[in-house]
């Protein structure tokens, strides 16, 4: 059984691989990196629940796919009427944006900032440092076959405002898309920027992007994501966070889409009184896995994190956390914080969580909570005892379970866009 | 911190004074050959007599073992074990003696040394009815049992496994293995091919025992590994409360441990099963000491059955131990109460697994490391709710107290839930020792050493409470003795 799973991941790997050895020659930047991401795929191939780091995500379903990726086409990403139709599902907003299609820049649709500077990936081709885990056999897929994505960087001292990045996917079963955008964010010291990040898309495709954030001293910035992919597509995203000190990241996203989406948070807190918080909550259904999964390195002394994960959990679907706070030797009095919280809503949904702690500083106060069960009847019958019908009185405990996390949004907008998608996901099921 | 001269030169005092327990006793043994193999575990089965099936049973192990990989997940790491290099028996030459009179003048002067009380006289002192039966095990052959007559007359069976096997073969058949089956896993696997003793107890239906049920487990020839095996079953409605005390002599060379425990719980029956581990943790260097890798493992098969859990965990250069509560039976409770210490070069690794999986059943985990030294200590623990496990119940407390700035405190717990009504909550805090509760003892006339012993005996006082009277005074000075004068 599991030598038939590793078998058929392989192959999948293989189909990768071998397009990589097609495509070298054409992908711009570094050949040096991407021979050694190649080289670490192909030995480490796609993993499989044996890896600790994915005991509770098996990416089986990959196997069955048939990824043709957009693969330097010529042609555009996607056709304007595919274009035009998932464009009119993302939330209408009149400030800059980068629309991305299949992982590809879209110039025609994207609107550059004034304050700062964006480029495509493609024009700027340059790969993280050390801290980027090139090991991982998926940051190395990614980085074998990166074609795109945005390199944004907002200098000293300015607040860039709102910034929207829109990945849009599209790709029909037996001709699945595949796309590995590699993007890159750098706040220089005092600098601010609102990151609003939504992805969605229609049909069978693999969005497996890296997004590399490196934030100078006292930076700050509020990073919204929105991940509300196809019901079909698979959703691997890593992210990197690297803070200086004195910076500040706010994170919080809303997690509904994808039939297997696993979101990967690393944050290295290197400088003296960073500040980290990721707010996420996962709203699944169906035959949904979503997996959160989130390693806060305290590198320096007097920081403070907070991991504040909540899910949401009905039919058969598979919720994921594996949460780790680790605290160097030097990094005395920091403050870690970790909290995950489920709540299943049908017989067969599943919660498997993982809260971690690592301590090597003995002056630190870190601290995880995590709880699983089913809504309060309690709760419920003083609502219904007051006439509110089952299922609003469902829907609203639902809501009051991710107040914590919606509420504490910053960003007017932003808040307002995940709401938005929170009241639709429930729109939509019959609970 | 003036305190802080104070303290080094006692942490030095105290870890250069050397392991309390570490003399050795001269008594000729009788070595198996070093190495493992077929011929060893026929050896070792002869030896004790045995009947085919159980030879034929290790022999099986032995099979399974040798296909199986040494596990590496655990946050701990030795030098390479050469399992060829190991004597895997060793007994006393003599003949077990059938009488206190007959045993070892040696052997017993070692016992006293260790004060455990084997002389059935030994009661202890002003504790009432505090009878404690001590089935003493000296390497590998248990060498003298006691009060067996007032347990037999309760119709309660205590003896060494190896005599149960002789006596008693249909209970032993019908158990061994059927918790903890013989390919369980790395060890538990090498321990079924070759374990040599250990205690064997069976409580009847509606028995509650009368007195507390005690091993001291001693390891004591050079370079013998030992595998313990302890069976404990309790009928309907019987009662079992079981102590095991673990000390051992000095060493340079690392020892390997790899015992095995089973319990079973029938319908409203209870195991309380509370261990002292004081093996020999190794010098200051983190040379020496003994490498603990235990499988530990009872199984709630009635309804509303109990096993709870209570471990005080001071030695060992590694403790690799994660006892787990099966918990089929409807409405059964599963417990596990910690303190593990690691000071020096310790490491330990070590945690529950709580299995729900009939209705109603209830966990509860309540788990206090302290580290100080260069020692690294984890709490790896699993909490898993089967989709028949309709309200289920779990709560699950992991504390951690960091003594200096060169140890490492962990937390792994892993949570899955596939039933909707149940219910899991988990906590786990890190810190120190802090500096207003020392102000607040010290202010009040205590000395500093006296502030911390009380502020990290409040730490471990939900976990000492679950001990019997006599084992909780025996914990406290433990600690007290690990880690005195190791805060600044």
């Amino acid at each position: 059984m599991s030598v038939a799973m590793s078998t058929a991941l392989q192959e999948a790997a293989e189909g990768f691989a071998a397009r990589y050895q097609r495509l070298a020659p054409r992908l711009p930047g570094p050949a040096g990196a991407r021979r050694r991401a190649a080289a670490i795929f192909r030995a480490r191939g796609l993993p499989d629940t044996h890896d600790e780091a994915f005991r509770f995500t098996s990416l089986r379903p990959l196997a069955g796919v048939t990824f043709a990726g957009p693969a330097l086409a010529d042609g555009p990403a996607v056709t304007d009427e595919v274009m035009r139709a998932l464009l009119a599902r993302a939330p209408a907003t009149e400030g800059p944006r980068l629309v991305f299609a299949n992982g590809r820049l879209q110039a025609d649709w994207s609107r550059l900032p004034e304050t700062f500077r964006v480029a495509s990936f493609s024009a700027e081709p340059v790969f993280g440092g050390e801290e980027i885990a090139e090991d991982e056999p998926l940051v190395a897929l990614n980085t074998m076959l990166a074609e795109d994505g945005a390199v944004i960087s907002v200098p000293e001292g300015v607040d860039g405002g709102t910034l929207v990045l829109l990945s849009l996917g599209a790709g029909e079963a037996g001709r699945a898309a595949d796309f590995h955008p590699r993007h890159r964010l750098e706040l220089g010291a005092g600098a601010r920027l609102a990151l609003v990040e939504i992805a969605l898309g229609e049909g069978v495709y693999l969005h497996n992007p890296v997004m590399e954030i490196g934030l100078g001293a006292g930076a700050s910035l509020s990073h919204l994501r929105l991940q509300n992919e196809s019901a079909r597509a698979f959703h691997l995203a890593r992210l990197h966070v690297t803070l200086a000190e004195r910076a500040l990241y706010d994170g919080y996203s809303l997690v509904c889409g994808a039939r297997l989406a696993r979101s990967e948070i690393h944050a290295d807190i290197a400088g003296e009184g960073a500040r980290l918080a990721v707010n996420v909550a996962q709203l699944l259904d169906g035959e949904r896995h979503a997996d959160i999964t989130a390693v806060v390195r305290h590198m320096a002394p007097g920081c403070s994190s907070r991991q504040a994960v909540k899910n949401v959990i009905t039919g058969h679907a598979q919720g994921v956390f594996q949460g780790k706070i680790a605290v160097a030797r030097a990094a005395q009095k920091t403050d870690g914080y970790q909290m995950n919280q489920a709540l299943l809503l049908s017989d067969e949904a599943q919660v498997n969580s993982k809260p971690e702690l690592e301590i090597f500083a003995d002056d630190v106060k870190c601290s995880h909570g995590a709880t699983v069960g089913a809504l309060d009847p309690e709760q419920l019958f003083y609502l219904r005892s007051r006439g509110v019908p089952e299922r609003e009185a469902r829907a609203m405990l639902v809501r009051a379970f991710l107040a914590e996390m919606l509420d504490g949004v910053p960003h007017e907008w932003g808040r307002a866009v995940l709401e938005n998608a929170v009241d639709a996901w429930w729109r939509d099921r019959p609970l | 911190m003036p305190a802080v001269a104070e303290t080094i030169e006692t942490v030095s005092a105290v870890t250069e004074g050397g392991y309390k327990w570490g003399f050795e006793t001269d008594i000729e043994t009788e070595l198996a050959p070093k190495g493992l193999s077929d011929e060893t575990i026929r050896l070792i089965s002869a030896h004790k007599e045995e009947p085919e099936w159980l030879l034929a049973w290790r022999l099986k192990a032995f099979a399974a073992w040798q296909n199986m990989t040494e596990p590496h997940w655990a946050r701990v790491h030795h030098p390479p074990i050469d399992y060829q290099d190991i004597h895997y028996y060793a007994a006393p030459k003599k003949k077990a003696p059938k009488s206190l009179a007959e045993v070892d003048p040696e052997l017993l002067r070692t016992y006293e040394k260790l004060g455990i009380p084997l002389s059935e006289r030994a009661a202890l002192a002003g504790v009432e009815g505090g009878q404690v039966a001590v089935d003493a095990v000296f390497d590998s052959v248990s060498v003298a049992t006691t009060f067996r007559e007032t347990l037999a007359k309760a119709g309660v069976i205590f003896c060494p496994i190896s005599e149960a096997v002789r006596e008693h073969p249909e209970l032993v058949r019908r158990y061994l293995g059927s918790v903890v089956p013989a390919g369980d896993n790395f060890f538990a696997a090498l321990n079924s091919a070759v374990f040599t003793d250990g205690s064997f107890v069976f409580i009847p239906k509606g028995v509650r025992c009368p007195m507390e049920l005690s091993t001291y487990f001693r390891i004591n020839a050079r370079s013998t590994g030992q595998f313990e095996r302890t069976l404990i079953i309790a009928e309907d409605g019987a009662y079992v409360s079981y102590l095991e005390g673990c000390t051992a002599p000095m060493r340079d060379e690392n020892q390997l441990h790899a015992a095995v425990v089973e319990l079973v719980a029938l319908d409203e029956a209870e195991i309380k099963y509370s261990t002292v581990q004081n093996w020999y943790p190794g010098d200051a260097e983190g040379r020496g000491g003994i490498y603990n890798f235990v499988t530990k493992r009872g199984a709630c098969r009635g309804r509303r059955s109990k096993i709870s859990w209570t471990q005080v965990e001071t030695g060992s250069a590694i403790t690799w131990k994660y006892p787990s509560c099966i918990l089929q039976g409807e409405g059964s409770h599963g417990a596990f109460y910690s303190v593990a210490v690691t000071n020096n070069h310790q490491q330990a690794d070590t945690g529950t697994k709580m299995i729900h999986i009939g209705a109603n059943t209830s966990s509860t985990i309540v788990s206090k490391g302290i580290s100080a030294g260069r020692s690294n200590n984890t709490y790896r623990g699993l909490v898993r709710i089967m989709p028949k496990a309709a309200n289920a119940r779990n709560f699950t407390q992991c504390d951690s107290l960091l003594i200096g700035d060169k140890c490492g405190a962990h937390t792994v717990p892993y949570i899955e839930s596939r039933n909707p009504t149940a219910r899991v909550e988990h906590e786990a805090t890190t810190s120190k020792i802090a500096d207003d509760q020392l102000f607040y003892c010290r202010s009040r006339g205590l000395s500093e050493e006296d502030s911390v012993n009380l502020i990290v005996n409040g730490f471990c006082r939900e976990v000492f409470k679950e001990l019997p009277m006599e084992f909780a005074v025996e914990a406290q000075k433990l600690l007290a003795v690990s880690l005195e004068g190791s805060v600044g």
